[in-house]
Parts: structure tokens; sequence; C-alpha cells
């Protein structure tokens, strides 16, 4: 079974790069940009990973971390959370809310697809 | 003397004296000549109190009653020589509460009453009407002797229609001369020096002619002096209830007539000059009698018997055959009369306007938020008042048959404007006057003045019958007009000028002191009567936030001109501390600007005007309370305190909003730092992620391309970045390089609307211009300018809200000075948001997408500081609006 990444990021040339990236690595990709309907997007594709940008428009990326550690239905889906700010404390943050993993904005391609294996299910 | 000539020097003269009030205006919109503001002028103005008729009645009057005449210089004298007692009261009072006329004095006083108001209009009206008659007799009388030559008497067959060309005359000048300016304030500086100059043409031609009489027609001083014992002058004797009365009525006028008021209180520069005048007028008006008593004996001498003395001054030198010495003194006259004339007319016109007509504009019309221009009406008003009052003047020396001597008519004139010295002296003296007592005083006095003297003077049978006159109204004798309550033997205007004032004065008071104050004039009294107590503040009148900032600016305008009151607003914003948006009505700024409206339309209208804005003023309950408790001086104490304590808690908002800012200025600096580390990071990850794919290099060509084109596209995004960033600070620095030159500002708009396209050229927006207005001259830098213009353009592209966009751009040229506003129809900006746009990062939403790094109007701000000019948030305008202003030419800093 091929694992299905979801991705919300509102750069769209950052959503295709990351998209190719994993796709070429034989994972199902879907993307999303709005962080405002963030929380239905992962519920209706329920994905073995999300991938989430912390700076959304319409709900910041620890918005939607909350809820979706506050649902039972999505407390234990592994997320990697990407930052353009990249500042220690976003860090620190982003790990209190219960992160999987954190990525600075920009990263080697190598590093994500590592990172992206860790975390889904084989 | 042919009469074309003497016509052709009277025009001569008027245009003279046009040019010098037409150039002296025009000198005192930029800095005044410093001997415009000197003592002198201000001193010789005051001698329109000499009007033709001490110029040639004095003669007339001397020939008839001795020395009497002087009483009328007499009065005058101790007014001015104790002007540290009334006059510099009556001055302070006046420059503090921006007194427009005498009517507006008593109206203020009495609690802002409009009745009082019209009753003083009306009664200055009928008062003067007299003595304009006499000016125009005078006139018309000096013009006929020199028509019908010197020995042929005066009788001049055609005296009607030289009379009605004459008023006719003298109303276009005044016309001409007191409302040519558009702006309805009540100084006119013009007019004041004109007869500043006037004074010295009448002063210069009767020492002249009293020279020429006592060195060229007698043998010198002591042959004058014996001609006098000689003469039936010298028979003459003091009656002293007549002096007495006299001086005192004369004193009375000098501050009482309202072309006096006009010239003392209202025309006045600087309180100083009183100093001045106390003994400088008095000095004038000795000259002006000096020569008097000669010229009347010499007179009496050479002239045929019955030859009317009131025209020695002129007959005389014709006699001897001095035609140009005449031609002088003809002058002179001819100066006493348009002096009185213009200033009479313009000070009743003011009054006729700001108390009758104004206020019947102000209830004839339904809402206060009615477009238009009050100037227009209030100018109108006074051009058709000043006809009206000539009219009149005209009307009743047709009526009174033009015969009486000159003297005899301008005291009846006296006597009916010192009526309003009971109202005003108590006004200022007394705290306990009530507008009840004064109104009812006013009213006696003048229906008594107008029974015993005004109406009796058209002679008999001509409005009072003969048999009224001698045995009373219904045959009641005492109510007979000349001798009331039975008091007979008594001369005729003593007689009325006693009752009128005893039984005005004693109403006054009696009435007073049985009537209650309203609060409004409570307050007005004690600000009054205290006026060098209380230091620069009035009674505070208003209540706070009852009218609306925009309501109070729209009505503004309308009285002061656009001008004007935006730069009233504008200073009053600064005062408060908020710059760049309307004040806020605090009590104290409408207070404020309802002394600065009362400069324009007169206290009671300016007050029921603001009254029809703000609902009410605030005398309410506290001031019934205080005013019962005879608490009226603690009550203005704590006004003070309070108002001391608004100031205290107006700083205190001030700080708070200053820290408010800062604090969030201060996040935004944190913010700084990870917003610009966003900004590069976000770019530069599309480029590291692509250019590692493109490196593995096993693509096909085709989408090696895609991704090397976003590359390029987010390399180019960097850039862009980088550049702003730049760009901001070599800006912040000033060490920017201008590109000045000159260029127009239409094709910068031009050229702004077309680049500015680009962004979202799928929103259709409609745009109102108005072409002939742009087509000005820049000399700036017109790539920075066309920068900030698109950036504007831009942002009213994306940020605009509305279904059917629309962006309006304005441009206006005010001095050196152009505006250019660009408001679109949007929901525009939140009044918390609209201090930190201009500030860098400051994106209103999150909305990364809509464009750049928000750095727009951060460098627009920057460019337009280095322009020599602003760029502000218009609020109010409905959507966001923008102002550029920016100098037509930018001065290079040296």
């Amino acid at each position: 079974m091929t694992a299905h990444v979801l991705l919300i990021e509102d750069e769209p040339n950052i959503a295709e790069a990351i998209r190719f990236i994993l796709m070429r690595d034989g994972l199902k990709v879907s993307t999303h940009s709005s962080g405002a309907d963030a929380i239905e997007a992962v519920r209706s594709t329920q994905p073995d990973l999300l991938i989430l940008d912390l700076m959304l428009p319409g709900m910041s990326g620890f918005d939607i971390l909350s809820a979706l550690r506050a649902d039972p239905q999505t407390e234990d889906l592994p997320v990697l959370m990407l930052t353009a700010k990249g500042q220690v404390r976003d860090r620190a943050a982003a790990e209190r809310a219960g992160v999987d993993a954190f990525m600075s904005k920009p990263f080697s391609n190598t590093e994500m697809l590592a990172s992206v294996r860790a975390l889904v299910p084989r | 003397m042919p009469f074309d000539i003497l016509v052709l020097a009277c025009l001569c003269y008027v245009i003279l004296l046009f040019l010098v009030a037409f150039l002296v205006e025009r000198r005192s919109v930029g800095e005044a000549l410093p001997w415009l503001r000197s003592p002198l002028v201000y001193t010789l103005s005051l001698s329109i109190y000499c009007t033709a008729w001490t110029f040639y009645g004095a003669v007339g009057y001397a020939a008839r009653s001795g020395l009497e005449y002087l009483t009328i210089y007499l009065g005058p004298t101790l007014v001015f020589v104790g002007w540290w007692w009334v006059l510099r009261k009556l001055v302070r009072i006046g420059r503090q509460q921006r007194v427009t006329s005498i009517a507006d004095l008593i109206s203020s006083r009495y609690g802002k009453s409009n009745l009082l108001g019209v009753l003083v209009t009306l009664l200055c009206v009928v008062a003067a009407t007299p003595y304009i008659a006499l000016q125009l007799q005078s006139v018309t009388l000096s013009f006929s002797v020199f028509a019908s030559g010197p020995h042929e008497g005066w009788q001049m067959p055609d005296h009607d229609s030289t009379s009605i060309w004459v008023a006719a005359g003298l109303a276009l000048f005044t016309i001409l001369f007191g409302t040519r300016k558009l702006d309805a304030n009540e100084q006119h500086t013009g007019i004041v020096t004109a007869i500043a100059v006037e004074g010295v043409v009448k002063l210069v031609a009767l020492v002249a002619v009293g020279a020429f009489v006592v060195w060229g027609v007698a043998d010198g001083p002591a042959d004058v002096i014996a001609r006098i014992d000689r003469s039936v002058i010298a028979d003459w004797d003091l009656v002293p209830s007549r002096w007495a009365g006299l001086t005192m009525l004369s004193a009375a006028a000098v501050i009482c007539l309202p072309r006096m008021f006009q010239v003392l209180v209202v025309e006045t520069r600087d309180e100083r000059h009183l100093a001045t005048a106390s003994w400088a007028f008095p000095l004038y008006m000795f000259l002006m009698s000096l020569f008097v008593v000669p010229i009347a004996v010499v007179g009496l001498e050479i002239m045929p018997e019955g030859a009317n003395p009131d025209l020695f001054v002129l007959t005389v030198p014709l006699d001897q055959g001095q035609g140009g010495l005449a031609m002088l003194a003809f002058l002179g006259g001819f100066s006493s009369a348009t002096a009185m004339v213009i200033v009479a007319a313009v000070a009743l016109a003011t009054m006729v306007s700001n108390h009758i007509v104004m206020p019947l504009w102000l209830s004839l019309r339904a809402t206060p938020g009615v477009a238009g221009d009050v100037r227009g009406i209030v100018l109108l008003a006074r051009r058709i008042s000043i006809a009206g009052v000539l009219g009149l003047g005209y009307g009743y020396y047709r009526l009174s048959g033009g015969s009486s001597a000159l003297a005899t008519i301008g005291l009846i004139s006296f006597v009916g404007v010192a009526q309003m010295l009971p109202a005003m002296l108590g006004g200022i003296f007394w705290r306990g006057a009530t507008r009840t007592g004064a109104l009812w005083g006013l009213t006696l006095g003048f229906a008594v003045w107008a029974y015993t003297l005004f109406l009796p003077s058209f002679g008999p049978d001509a409005v009072i019958p003969a048999r009224m006159l001698l045995e009373g109204p219904f045959g009641i004798a005492w109510l007979r007009p000349q001798a009331l309550f039975g008091v007979e033997g008594m001369d005729p205007l003593i007689h009325a000028m006693f009752w009128s004032l005893v039984l005005n004065g004693t109403v006054f008071c009696a009435a007073s002191l049985v009537s209650f104050p309203r609060p409004l004039e409570r307050l007005q009294g004690a600000a009054f009567v205290n006026v060098f107590e209380t230091g620069n503040r009035g009674p505070q009148g208003w209540a706070e936030g009852k009218a609306e900032a925009e309501e109070l600016l729209v009505m503004a305008q309308r009285i002061l001109g656009e001008e004007e009151a935006l730069a009233l607003f504008q200073s009053e914003a600064r005062l408060q501390g908020k710059e760049g948006y309307l004040p806020d009505p605090i009590p104290a700024f409408v207070e404020r600007l309802e002394r600065r409206l009362a400069g324009s339309v007169g206290a009671a209208t300016a007050h029921a005007m603001l009254a029809q804005l703000a609902g009410r003023a605030a005398v309410s309950v506290e001031d019934l309370m205080a005013v019962a408790n005879e608490t009226a001086q603690i009550m203005e104490y704590s006004a003070r305190l309070e108002a001391q304590q608004e100031e205290l808690t107006r700083t205190a908002r001030q700080l708070r909003e200053a820290n408010d800012k800062l604090t969030r200025l201060s996040v935004q600096k944190d913010a700084f730092l990870s917003q610009i580390s966003h900004e590069l990071r976000t770019p530069m990850t599309s480029i590291r992620a692509f250019s590692e794919i493109l490196m593995e290099g096993d693509l096909p060509p085709e989408m090696a391309a895609r991704h090397a084109r976003i590359i390029h596209e987010e390399a180019i995004r960097l850039t862009r970045l980088l550049d702003d960033l730049l760009d901001l600070s070599v800006l912040e620095n000033g060490s920017v390089q201008l590109n000045l030159g000159l260029a127009n500002l239409q094709q910068m708009i031009d050229r702004a609307l077309q680049s500015a396209a680009h962004t979202r050229p799928e929103r259709s927006f409609t745009i109102h211009r108005d072409p002939a207005v742009e087509n000005i001259f820049l000399y700036t830098d017109s790539d920075r300018l066309a920068q900030v213009f698109i950036n504007l353009i831009s942002n009213a592209r994306k940020y605009c809200d509305a279904a059917h966009p629309e962006l309006r751009i304005s441009v206006r040229q005010k001095g050196g000075r152009v505006t250019v506003d660009f408001a679109d129809n949007g929901s525009g900006i939140s009044k918390e948001s609209q201090e930190l746009i201009f500030e860098k990062f400051a994106r209103l939403s999150d909305q990364t997408r809509a464009g750049g790094a928000g750095l727009g109007l951060a460098i627009c701000r920057e460019v337009m500081a280095n322009l020599g000019g602003t760029i502000t948030y218009l609020p109010g305008q409905g959507g966001a609006a923008f102002r550029v202003t920016l100098p037509l030419r930018l001065q290079r800093a040296a």
C-alpha cells in the first residue's frame, strides 16, 4: 500500500517541489493551500503523514496542530512541521504542540525525504 | 468755479482714497507696514467723530451760540483723558469677545440675546438717519455754494437731484469700500487708513482757512481778539444746564455712536494705542476747534446779512477770491462727510446683517446641514443694508426739508444713541444688570427720545400735529412732547435728553433688580465685568461631545471659507495632539470656534448656529444653583480647575496613546528580523529544492525547463525584496540621489495608472479624474513620485473590496503646494490600523499572496519625505484615501 502524504503549504512553488520529490519516491501526495479549512482536508483525506507549514493564511500551523491533537481520530497522526522563520523558540513551541518532526526552510531534498521516510509507516 | 470741475475734484479725491485703502489692504495681507500699526493711524481714524457737522456746523454753532460748540469737544476729551476707566475696558471686552458692533456688545453681554441685538440695531439705524441726512445736506449745500457763485446765496434749483446723486455716490463708494473683501471679517485696515487720510485732509483744510482768516483777512491774533470783543459772540451767556447736558451728551455719544464704536473698539489693533489716543485725540479736537470762533466772527463781519453761518468755512475764502483755499475747504468738508457715512454705513450694515438678516436666514432654513456659502449672503445683506441706510438718510433729508441748522440735527442723533449708555455701562460695570432691565430701559428711552425729540424734529404737523405739541395728546397736558410731566421752560434738547436718560436709567436699574438673569447672562456678565481678572478665558458654555467635529467643520467652512476653517481646525488638532485628524469637539474648542464665528456673524448668531449643532449650551442645573447661591465666582474657579483637570486628562491620554504606539512599534521591530528571515527563506526554499532536483539531471527537458523557470522567478522575487530593503535604507538615511526635473503631473498619473494596471489585471476599475486640474508642471523627481502613485493605485487594486471598485484621483493646488488625493470606495482602513500602515512589514492581513513584503507604504512615506512632501491617510472619506502633498518646486537643501 502506498503511503499517503497530505501537504498543507501556501507557497505554490514550494508545494510543487515537495510534491515532486515525494512522488518520485513513490508516495501519494495531496496538497492543500489554505489554513482555514485544513482540518476538514485532513479528515477527508485521512493521510498517513501530514506536512504542515507554520504560517498559513486563515489559521496558523500551531492552531491546526492543536486541533488535530485534540481529536481522538487524528491525535496519533504523524506531523512534520515546516517553517520559514527558523527561530529556536518556534521549534520549541512546535515540540510542545506535539509535532513529530520539525524542519526549517530552506531544506535539502535528501533531508526532507529522510524525515518523511522516518515518519511514514512502511 | 464750474460745477463739473468740482465733481471731477471729488471723483479724483474719492479714487485717491480708494487707492489708499486698496494698497493698504493688499499690504496688510502680507506683512503690514509698521506705521499702519502705529497709534497715529488709530488716533486719526478716531477723527470721524468730527463730521461735516463739526467741519461746517461748528462755525455756524459758534455764530449762533458762542462758545457752546466747545461742549461737543469737551465730552470726548473727558472720556479720552479718563480712558483707563471706560475705554480700556470696552476695548478689552471687544477684543476678547470678538465684538463686531455695539449691538453685538450689548446682545452678547445680556446672554447673547438677539432681541436686544435687533432693538439696538433699530435704534442705531433710526438715530443715525438724521446724522446721515446731515452729511448729505452739508455736501449738497457746499456743492451749491460753488455752483451758484459766492454772492448769489446758496439756493440751487436742483438741490434734490444733487442730494440724490450724493447719496447714491456715497452708497456705491461705501459698498465698494466696505464690502469689497469676500472675507466677512470685521476689521477693515484699508478703510481705517483711508479715514486717517481724510482726518488729515479736514484738519489741514480747517486750519488753512483759519490761518487765512487770522492772518489774511484780519491782521493777526490781536486783531482777531479785538474783533471778537466787538462781535455779538462776546455777548453770549453761559447756560450751565446746557453746558453740562451737552458735555455729557457728547461724552456718551463718543462711545455709543455706532461709527465711533467701530473705529474705537472693533478696528483696534492694539490696546496700547488707546494710551496715545488719550492725549492725541483731544489735541486733534483742540486744533479742529481752534479757529472756529475767528472764522465765525470774521464771517459775521464781512458776509452779507442773512448769510448762512454754517457755510462760512467755504463762503469766506470764496468771498475773498481764494478759489484754491475754498476748494481745499470743500474737500475738507467732503472728507468729513464721506468718512462719517462710510464708517457709519459699514457699522450699521454689519449690525443689520448680523442681528436681523442672519437670524432670519437661520430660522427660515429648515435643517442645519443645507449646503451653501453663508458669506455670500452676509455680503449681500451688508450691501443692501448700506444702500438702505443711505436711502433712509436721504428720505429724512427730504422729509425734514433740509432746513434745520446742522448742529441741531447732530444733537438729535446724539441723544438717540446715548440711550444705549445705561445698558452698556451697566453691562460692563454691574453684574446685576439683566437682559430684562436692558430691554425695558432701551425701549423706554428710545420711545421717549422719539416722542420728545426725533418726531418733533420733522417740524410741526409733519409727524406730530402742532396741536399735540402745544396741548399734549388728547389734551393731556403733562404728556406734551416738549414739556413732559409739566416741566416747562426747558431747552427742548436738554428736556428730551433728561427725561429719556432718567427714565431709561431708572427702568434699567429697577427692572434689573427685580428680574432674574438667565444662566448664560450671568456667565457673560461675569466675563464682561471681570474682564481684567478672568485673563483670557470666557465662560465655559458648551457641553462635551454634543457636536460632531465634521459638522462643525462644514459649518465653519461656510462662514469663514474653506481655507481658513481648515487652518483653524488643523491648528486645534495640533493643540490636542492629533495632527492629521479632526480635533475633538471639546468645550474649549467649541468656545474658541464660537468666538471666531462671532467675529464674522456676531455673538448671537454664532451662538444660535452652534446651538443648532451642539444641542444646547451646557448651562445646566449646576449653573442655576450657582446663580441662586450667588456662587458664580466659585463656579468659575471650579470650572477653571475642571478645565485644568480636563487638560491633564487629555495629556495623560496623549501619553498613553504615544506609549501604546511605541509598544506596538517595538513589537514590530522585534518581528522585523523574523519577517526578513521569512521573506528571504521562502523563495530560497523553492530555489534550493528545484536546483537540487535539476542537479540530479534525469529529467525530461520540458520539466527541467519548468523547474528552471520557477528558480528564475523566485530569484527575481528575492532580488526585488532586497531592492526594496536597500531602497528603504537609502531613503531612510537621506543619502538618496534625486533626479530632479520638470514633469507634468497629468502624465505622471497616466504613467502610474498604466503601470499599476498589471496588478490584478482582472479587476476593472472606474477611475475619476479631472485632467484639466492635473495639468501642472512640477519640479521634482518624477520617477520617485510615480513610484508613490503606482504603489497607491496598486494598493487600491489589491485591497479595495467594493463590488464595483472606483478610484478617485483629485488634484488641488494651493499656494506653492500640490495635493493629490487617491480615494477608493472600499471599506477603508480601521482607525487603529491607520497609524501602523506606514510602518515596515505592516501588512494588515497575513495574506502573503496579496503582494510584496509590506514595504510599499513605508517606502512611499520615505520617498515623499525626500521630495519635501508628505503622504497621509485621509480619514472619513468613505473608502481608503491617501493624500500626497508636495511642493510645486522642490528646493534642494544646500
